[in-house]
């Protein structure tokens, strides 16, 4: 299993909120989307990182925002809300929006910020993998200190086209950090069924690649390990690797609706006692830091300003269908019509 | 006017590669055994020692892990040369190239622009059999967000390299093998440039019109040097791009002519010439007074020997007996 280091927070009182504020947000964010998809007002594809919290806020603070770059598949919301990323503008593109990151034509799997360094969002399991390498790059090319955050899941670990990437990384010396979310399921295949050997952290070692593996459900754990590597990757310009236990206790999909036909509510239960937001929420309690009703109050705080952000983007317009062709190309347009 | 050098198409092609290089640092080039070994087809000969392992880079034969890598790059506002050793292995890369680089503009609404050439030999070389002798042109011209070149001169590859490597979108360059050791006058100037999406004239003439590109414009120039001993006057459309398609120039030599015959290396059924006959067709019904006709590549997986390869390939015979049907 995961490494459980003593947690001697070295964190400031005023970080543990904003990690604490972080998370519930994307918890209440992604539970809106949830419903943003049973109202119809979302479709197609869509994933979401409740659960997985700790993960992208312990990694996402651990860079310098704009000037790194990360990439990730299509469970994306939560990367690009940390990266600064207007949420309104996120959730207009999961309702297929004007307003949209991407004017409404990537939806909720293709977000993008790149002015913040976030360069999506993509939908293919694994096929991005490479493309974040590209990242790190041009970076190597340059000759600049940018670091890459390279997100894929436990499935995408299996693809070919990650083990290719993980070789040209360890042989071009890309500064890459390889992000495995294991949440342990491909969809809907467990990882012991898609895996001959669970152990992910080790598809590194092939590759000359530092690798580990880390807990992602301790939100201050996940810090200070991710902390430690961006460290060491901008300082030695050199790839690393590192495979994140976490869960997700939604479905893999918002049309995801029968999970126990791969996990059992026993299973899930289980999970849930490892919330990195009632675990964050109990340290802080314990340190004094916050009360029961502090805690209360923040929450609806949260929830209050997701309501807020839903009602924007619901207000605001479709794509014209005059957009249709528009960015295609940066200089032409197709042949048109039908 | 420019000047003119004589040189062949790899010539031409390495000339422009090396200028393009010279004028933009964020230009590099990536590929396998383009380095040290300098090609297969010796396109990128004396670059390595010229540019070192930085901008010239070896990689792992692993086609779909380079694209990949070279998207990134671009998207990060490098300006990748991608060399596939033939096109037939870019099918490894198809799901990058297709599914990843050609969305990269359309997913972001613009916000990302991916800059990146891949080029290589595409289409039969010699008795390379059925793996290696793939013309791919028409799949990647299938798809938006792409731009496909299949220049058939040495001028036409220096200025329409260029070209691509100055665009600001994924562009993929195909060059028949058979064209690398054609020698023809190209512009002493290292700013020329072909727009996409111009078709020429190579040879003009009033009763029939050979729309062709790559190597078979070449072709279609010996069919139309023989049909003129039979009293024919053929007239020789160069394509040049296939997306995007220059249709104006096809149509107008149409109507002049008012015959066509669309020939393509590619396999006969569902190749890109059956898109430019049927576009004619469509546009230009009334002023055809014959059905347009195209000249494919046998619908067979190339064989290896020379005989059967040969028969497999349309060349300036089987393009004559296309129009002596319609005559």
């Amino acid at each position: 299993m995961a490494k459980q280091a003593v947690n001697t927070s070295t964190h400031s009182p005023a970080e543990l909120e904003t990690y604490l504020r972080e998370m519930l947000f994307i918890r209440h964010f992604e539970e809106k989307c949830n419903v943003a998809y049973r109202q119809g007002k979302a479709g197609g594809y869509m994933h979401v990182y409740i659960g997985m919290e700790a993960l992208a806020v312990g990694w996402l603070n651990s860079i310098r925002k704009g000037h790194d770059y990360v990439i990730t598949a299509y469970r994306d919301h939560a990367h690009a809300l940390l990266l600064g990323t207007d949420p309104i503008a996120v959730m207009a593109e999961v309702m297929g929006r004007k307003a949209g990151t991407a004017g409404g034509k990537g939806g909720s799997m293709h977000i993008y910020d790149p002015k913040r360094g976030f360069f999506g969002g993509w939908g293919i399991v694994g096929g991005h993998v490479p493309i974040g390498a590209g990242l790190a790059f041009a970076s190597r090319y340059r000759g600049d200190d940018r670091v890459t955050l390279n997100f894929l899941g436990d499935g995408a670990a299996n693809q070919g086209v990650v083990f290719e990437t993980l070789n040209m990384a360890g042989l071009y010396n890309l500064p890459c950090i390889f992000i495995i979310e294991n949440n342990e399921f491909a969809m809907g295949t467990r990882l012991e069924y898609h895996a001959a050997d669970t152990e992910l952290w080790k598809r590194g070692a092939p590759f000359d690649i530092k690798s580990e593996r880390l807990d992602g459900m301790d939100a201050l754990q996940m810090k200070q390990d991710a902390q430690r590597i961006v460290d060491w990757v901008r300082q030695n310009g050199k790839p690393y690797l590192v495979e994140i236990m976490t869960y997700r206790f939604s479905g893999h999909g918002a049309a995801d609706n029968d999970r126990q036909l791969y996990r059992t509510k026993e299973e899930e239960e289980a999970a849930f006692q490892r919330d990195p937001i009632k675990r964050l929420q109990r340290h802080m309690l314990e340190l004094k830091l916050l009360s029961e009703e502090t805690i209360e109050a923040i929450d609806e705080e949260i929830q209050e300003e997701v309501e807020k952000i839903y009602e924007a983007a619901d207000a605001s317009p479709f794509p014209d269908p005059s957009e249709v062709y528009d960015n295609i190309y940066s200089d032409m347009m197709p042949e048109q019509g039908h | 006017m420019p000047t003119t050098m004589e040189m062949t198409y790899r010539e031409a092609l390495q000339k422009s590669m090396i200028e393009e290089m010279d004028r933009n640092a964020d230009v590099f080039l990536m590929g396998e055994d383009i380095g040290r070994y300098e090609g297969t087809f010796k396109v990128t000969k004396g670059l390595f020692p010229k540019y070192g392992h930085r901008r010239v880079i070896d990689t792992p034969i692993t086609e779909a892990g380079f694209s990949g890598i070279a998207t990134g790059a671009a998207m990060a506002g490098l300006r990748p040369i991608v060399e596939f050793m033939t096109m037939s292995f870019s099918f490894l890369a198809l799901d990058q190239i297709i599914n990843h680089t050609a969305k990269v503009h359309y997913m972001t609404n613009g916000e990302v622009k991916c800059p990146i050439v891949f080029r290589g030999p595409g289409g039969a070389a010699k008795q390379l059999s059925a793996q290696h002798s793939h013309s791919m042109e028409g799949w990647y011209a299938h798809v938006p967000g792409l731009k496909v070149v299949c220049p058939a001169t040495p001028a036409d590859i220096y200025g329409m390299l260029r070209t691509a490597i100055r665009d600001d979108n994924p562009v993929i360059i195909y060059e028949n093998p058979g064209l690398y050791g054609v020698k023809g006058q190209v512009p002493d100037d290292p700013d020329y440039t072909i727009p996409f999406g111009k078709a020429q004239i190579l040879r003009e003439g009033t009763d029939i019109s050979l729309v062709g590109y790559s190597r078979m414009t070449q072709v279609n120039l010996v069919a139309a040097e023989l049909l003129e001993k039979e009293g024919i006057s053929a007239e020789v459309v160069d394509v040049r791009s296939l997306l995007p398609l220059d249709t104006e120039t096809i149509y107008a030599s149409v109507k002049k002519t008012h015959r066509a015959v669309v020939v393509y290396e590619d396999w006969r059924s569902g190749g890109f010439g059956a898109e430019i006959a049927a576009r004619i067709a469509e546009d230009c019904f009334d002023h055809l007074d014959a059905p347009v006709t195209r000249v494919g590549g046998l619908n067979v997986p190339m064989p290896y020997a020379r005989v059967l390869e040969l028969q497999c390939i349309p060349d300036e015979h089987d393009v004559l007996a296309a129009v002596h049907k319609l005559s």
